[in-house]
């Protein structure tokens, strides 16, 4: 009661105004979720880290193209003879946003503090063994082995200042297990081109210009009004209406009323991430399964013949409005190991199918659960729906199981599903990625996503290779002959990659970001 | 109040045996006050029809909703009474974006919205008064329990216990049977999260009932407990338990719809209305129209002529309102 | 009457208690906590230290204790999701849920009171009959549709109000408040409006309903006889007699309001308790969860207390025995 009266004064000349309508410079940028943490090494997740990086920044930073670009770092390279340690050279006179200058020494803390215990960043440093400051702008980092693709983990990975994290008591990334709070949760200090002025969790977050940042062009940009809105309707509501400028997660449904709409633009463009279904391997009869005495899906003329009966452009065409690139493998274009062969999916065959199915011994099918997320992809409920339908129609009666993410998570992790839907992001541009979680034989750090239990000694072997390979061509070469076993095999069921969608205002453009980071840095104003 | 004067000139109240209640509600003011009403008329008219195009969905309706594999994708989207662009299926009320029939599905999930609706009302109904009599009529350490348990089902929002239910039923339920268990764990889940308002009213209205000089008469010439609870107590309460009970009913079907917008409901390829109408509000700004509307009418005809029955049965169950 | 007083206090204390088993209980069950702390690619021995770090690899009962141990104090840890103290994440939403239940209830309570006593005192009239009738229409909606549709239609089409969130806010001490800029007035309405329709509607028809009932009984009846005027008749006595019920209804239905304010915060992204809760439940985030379960279960219990004795003041008969010792 005493604080309100006491306040209550300077309070109400301190009142904060909404900003009414844009000016050329301020962007309300609205997206579904807000940012976890603004700790820059607690959380390993896309939303997270598209809001950092306007504040943070990377050694290295990758373009719309996917390919590698110089950021904090200005050059890298193996040390020469010693292929397990990579060299970085560091951009000059740049400052944190209170005025301290950026050294090698920022870059070893962050690096040090990203793969500390407490950090979720950890996994992408597990193969540095140290981290050197060589003099005031070269760093090295020594690994293990030879990694000749580490750099690629070094995109999402922000620099923080030694001094101000040392000052302000947030050495190690907080843990919350034991009820920390932590300065570094609520407050920043980095090189980025854009100062945190304020921030209410799940409400708004106000971005202004830094001044005094390195890149030689400024920001159009001068402002972000950053508004979390997680209800589709409202967020599509609130552009249509003009309370804000861009819309992040547009529903595919909208695209085409948001584009119809005078004053609004959509941009869309592929996601480097990949949605598919994954089964059950192994000899042992499915839980949710009829057949009590055998698996069915182990049969690989039962996984022909589930792949002959979905109708990837069907579900293109009309559950994702032409959204999606449906693909015949479980990888996105932009990874290292794509090729177009493997792209390539075959023809709906029912009558085939159903052959296939017959010969297999279930002339009458068999019955099986699908778990679907409802909430984590892009109509990833109506995806499985349209799924259920096309595999009935060759007798296989599948009984849907859909729920939020939270609760599907665990029983892909847990390997307690028969039959799942997931969707598969690849953020180090290589095929490595997507064989060491979903191909490999689950066991230790390998194979956390192979749900289904697939497993196949003499790829686990070849896939082990690939991490300490510097020959790239020879790597290149297993990462095509794993692929090739992957596809026979039919360990995966890829049904597409998926596209992203922004809207705006149409004096805005905003160029879609690959890996749905979008940066406010790359808006231009007409 | 303190003149309303004693004992019961009531009609009875509907007694459960339905031929004995059929026979004197013809005799009776009741079916009058319904002739002489057109509104109540036209609400029984389309209750009656909802319910028996929900009862006889399976022979009546063009196609098999919850058939999945009788669907075809191509046909998503088609407006009203048009023919699909790639096969010869027609739909009255257009598909949704499985292609599935609108109209089909209505009638399947009527079904299912009553279903639930229904008995996960008469749940709570029984649990409520049988708790709320209790606890009124006896006071006490009984009502001080019984109250204290009310009062802790309603610091719960229902949506919060059905949660709540769901997620225990998914630590019990092998994962094999969930599906199937999905409607029954909603009826339970809805039922148990309505109670609450249902005992705290029968028990307000029983401590009124209680201190007047009928039921102390009873009381003295050692009339039983619960007969005394039956025959002078319920009767008299009844009214305020069909206000709740209708909006009750309503209330039941539209939260099973909120359920169903939060993700936890029936499954998606068995919807019922509220599941329609959670799908068909993704489809409000781009222009498909039908999948959001005809489910929506149908749910609020049907939340709306039951409402209007429970209106004119309370009147005309209070013979001093006429 | 302070001994009723101070039994009612130790048995909302063992409600409190109970509630609290409950919420934690329902934790135990809804999905994975850990699943909502970690990116997709974290690993499994990863998850493994995690589990171990926040105590939920420890039998139940002592991660109940320390749940209670904690709550007693205020103290809900750190929300697994944003990572900041619970306590105060609730109190800085809890303004904005206030001020739209406030708005909600008052708006519901007033135009559901005359609402009612209008249709009770004009019963057979064309103006009652549309009232009745919008109004069961308008209980008969899912309350997402009808803020979808507000939205749709105000929003949207018109662009008369937003559609989101609070617009301006004045911050008076730790409270923030919308009440003082126009933006944030022209915020509230569309919730409140949508957040009110239902409870409007019950209090309406109550009122209704116990105004046709007293204004049969022989009281008022007499009091017409007495030659007392019309409007003296109608709120010196009928209403003043519908006042029990109104009051039970009404209380139990500002704790309500704050409970369904949770779709009706979702729908318009109003920055309170309510969508903080959602939007926890949706990532399983334990502390605020259990917290936020505790808070409603306060304010009911507190309501609750209030009504009862409310009943005392209104209704001198039930003083003798509720507050004496049962029969």
């Amino acid at each position: 009661m005493k604080t309100i009266l006491t306040h209550l004064g300077v309070a109400l000349m301190s009142t904060t105004m909404m900003v009414s309508a844009a000016s050329a410079e301020t962007i309300r940028w609205a997206r579904a979720s807000d940012a976890m943490t603004l700790d820059p090494h607690s959380q390993n997740q896309g939303v997270t880290h598209t809001f950092a990086h306007h504040i943070y920044e990377t050694l290295l930073d990758r373009d719309v193209q996917g390919t590698l670009t110089p950021r904090l770092a200005t050059e890298w390279n193996l040390k020469d003879g010693d292929p397990t340690t990579w060299v970085f050279k560091l951009r000059e006179g740049v400052t944190f946003h209170d005025g301290a200058a950026f050294t090698a020494e920022d870059v070893v803390f962050s690096l040090d503090r990203a793969r500390s215990a407490k950090s979720n960043m950890r996994q992408l440093h597990a193969d540095v063994a140290e981290v050197i400051a060589v003099d005031d702008l070269t760093v090295e980092v020594k690994m293990k082995g030879p990694s000749p693709l580490y750099p690629n983990n070094l995109t999402n990975t922000f620099i923080m200042d030694k001094t101000w994290s040392e000052a302000n008591n947030v050495i190690e990334v907080q843990d919350y297990a034991a009820g920390e709070d932590n300065y570094a949760v609520r407050n920043t200090n980095g090189t980025g081109p854009y100062i945190l002025q304020s921030r209410e969790v799940d409400v708004r977050s106000v971005l202004t210009a830094n001044d005094k940042h390195w890149a030689e062009t400024k920001p159009a940009v001068t402002e972000i009004i950053y508004l979390p809105i997680s209800d589709n309707a409202t967020r599509v509501a609130a552009l249509l209406s003009g309370e804000v400028d861009i819309v992040q997660d547009v529903p595919v449904q909208d695209i085409e009323r948001l584009s119809g709409t005078g004053g609004i633009k959509v941009e869309t463009g592929p996601e480097n991430r990949v949605i598919y279904f994954g089964y059950k391997f192994g000899d042992a009869p499915l839980a949710s399964s009829d057949i009590k005495d055998r698996n069915p899906i182990n049969d690989p003329r039962v996984r022909e013949a589930m792949e002959l009966a979905v109708d990837r452009d069907a579900i293109k065409q009309v559950v994702m409005r032409g959204q999606s690139i449906p693909t015949g493998v479980a990888t996105p274009p932009f990874v290292n190991g794509w090729t177009e062969e493997l792209d390539a999916y075959p023809a709906v065959d029912l009558e085939k199918a159903k052959a296939l199915l017959t010969e297999a011994g279930y002339p009458n099918g068999f019955s099986i659960t699908l778990n679907t997320p409802n909430n984590r992809y892009v109509n990833d409920e109506a995806i499985s729906q349209a799924v259920v339908g096309m595999l009935g129609r060759i007798g296989i009666k599948v009984a849907l199981s859909s729920l939020p993410i939270t609760q599907h998570s665990p029983l892909v992790m847990n390997s307690t599903t028969d039959f799942y839907m997931l969707g598969w992001g690849v953020p180090t541009f290589d095929s490595a990625y997507v064989f060491n979680d979903l191909v490999h034989t689950k066991e230790g750090n390998y194979g956390a996503y192979n749900a289904g239990l697939y497993s196949n000694p003499e790829l686990d072997e070849k896939i082990r290779s690939l991490g300490s390979e510097t020959d790239l061509d020879k790597r290149n070469a297993t990462i095509a002959e794993i692929w090739k076993v992957v596809k026979e095999d039919r360990v995966l069921l890829p049904i597409h990659n998926q596209v992203l969608t922004y809207a705006m205002k149409d004096n805005i453009t905003l160029p879609v970001h690959p890996e749905n980071q979008p940066r406010m840095t790359s808006v231009t104003l007409d | 109040m303190t003149t309303q004067d004693s004992p019961t000139q009531h009609t009875p109240a509907p007694p459960p045996r339905p031929a004995g209640w059929l026979k004197r509600a013809l005799d009776s003011d009741m079916f009058y006050s319904w002739r002489r009403s057109p509104v109540t008329v036209v609400a029984t008219v389309v209750a009656l029809a909802l319910i028996l195009m929900a009862l006889f969905a399976p022979l009546i309706a063009p196609y098999n909703p919850f058939d999945p594999s009788s669907l075809n994708l191509m046909d998503g989207f088609t407006p009203p009474a048009t023919k699909a662009a790639f096969t010869d299926n027609w739909f009255l009320m257009g598909a949704d974006h499985q292609g599935r029939d609108v109209l089909s599905s209505i009638m399947y999930g009527s079904r299912i919205s009553l279903l639930v609706g229904v008995l996960a009302t008469l749940l709570a109904m029984s649990l409520g008064i049988a708790l709320g009599l209790t606890a009124g009529y006896n006071g006490g350490v009984i009502d001080a329990v019984i109250m204290r348990i009310a009062d802790i089902q309603l610091s719960f929002p229902a949506i919060l216990i059905a949660l709540l239910i769901f997620g225990i039923a998914r630590g019990v339920i092998p994962a094999s049977q969930q599906e199937n268990m999905a409607i029954w764990v909603l009826i339970l889940a809805i039922g148990l999260s309505n109670w609450a308002q249902f005992a705290r009213t029968v028990r307000g209205a029983t401590m009124v009932e209680r201190e007047k000089d009928y039921v102390s008469a009873a009381r003295i010439m050692g009339v039983h407990p619960i007969l005394i609870l039956i025959r002078h107590i319920l009767p008299n309460v009844l009214g305020p338990v069909l206000v709740i009970g209708t909006i009750g009913l309503a209330l039941a079907i539209i939260e099973e719809a909120t359920l169903s917008y939060l993700g936890v409901g029936v499954p998606p390829t068995q919807p019922s209305l509220g599941t329609l109408i959670r799908i068909g509000q993704q489809f409000l700004f781009s222009g498909e129209w039908w999948i959001l509307f005809f489910p929506g009418v149908t749910l609020v005809l049907l939340a709306l002529s039951v409402n209007l029955l429970g209106d004119w049965l309370r009147d005309a169950l209070n013979p001093r309102l006429r | 009457m302070l001994a009723f007083i101070i039994r009612r206090l130790a048995q909302s204390l063992l409600v409190m208690l109970v509630v609290a088993l409950i919420s934690f209980m329902m934790f135990r069950y809804v999905g994975d906590p850990i699943e909502s702390m970690v990116g997709v690619e974290t690993r499994l021995e990863d998850r493994e230290a995690m589990r171990d770090r926040l105590g939920l690899n420890d039998p139940v009962p002592m991660q109940f204790l320390r749940f209670v141990g904690n709550a007693v104090q205020g103290e809900f840890g750190i929300s697994y999701r944003l990572q900041q103290p619970v306590t105060e994440l609730i109190l800085s939403r809890l303004p904005a849920t206030i001020e739209l239940a406030f708005t909600s209830a008052t708006l519901a309570l007033v135009v559901g009171v005359v609402l009612g006593v209008f249709t009770a005192l004009r019963p057979k009239s064309f103006m009652a009959a549309g009232v009745m009738g919008a109004s069961l229409v308008g209980v008969s909606l899912p309350t997402f549709l009808i803020g979808i549709g507000l939205i749709y239609v105000f929003s949207v089409e018109l662009g008369w109000l937003p559609s989101f969130g609070r617009g301006a806010v004045v911050e008076l001490g730790w409270w923030r408040t919308g009440f003082l800029t126009e933006s944030g007035v022209k915020s509230l309405i569309l919730p409140a409006i949508t957040l009110s329709l239902f409870q409007m509607t019950l209090i309406m028809r109550l009122v209704r309903a116990e105004m046709l009932e007293v204004m049969r009984t022989e009281y008022i009846r007499f009091a017409r006889a007495r030659g007392l005027t019309r409007r003296a008749v109608n709120f010196g006595h009928a209403l003043r007699n519908t006042l029990v019920p109104v009051i039970t209804i009404t209380g139990l239905q500002l704790g309500s309001v704050i409970a369904f304010a949770i779709v009706t915060e979702t729908v318009f992204q109003w920055p309170g308790v309510g969508s903080l809760f959602i939007n926890s439940v949706q990532v399983v985030d334990v502390p605020v969860m259990a917290a936020y379960l505790l808070f409603i279960a306060l304010v009911f219990v507190i309501i609750n207390l209030v009504v009862d004795i409310l009943y005392y003041v209104v209704d001198p008969r039930l003083r003798v025995d509720g507050g004496g010792s049962g029969h």
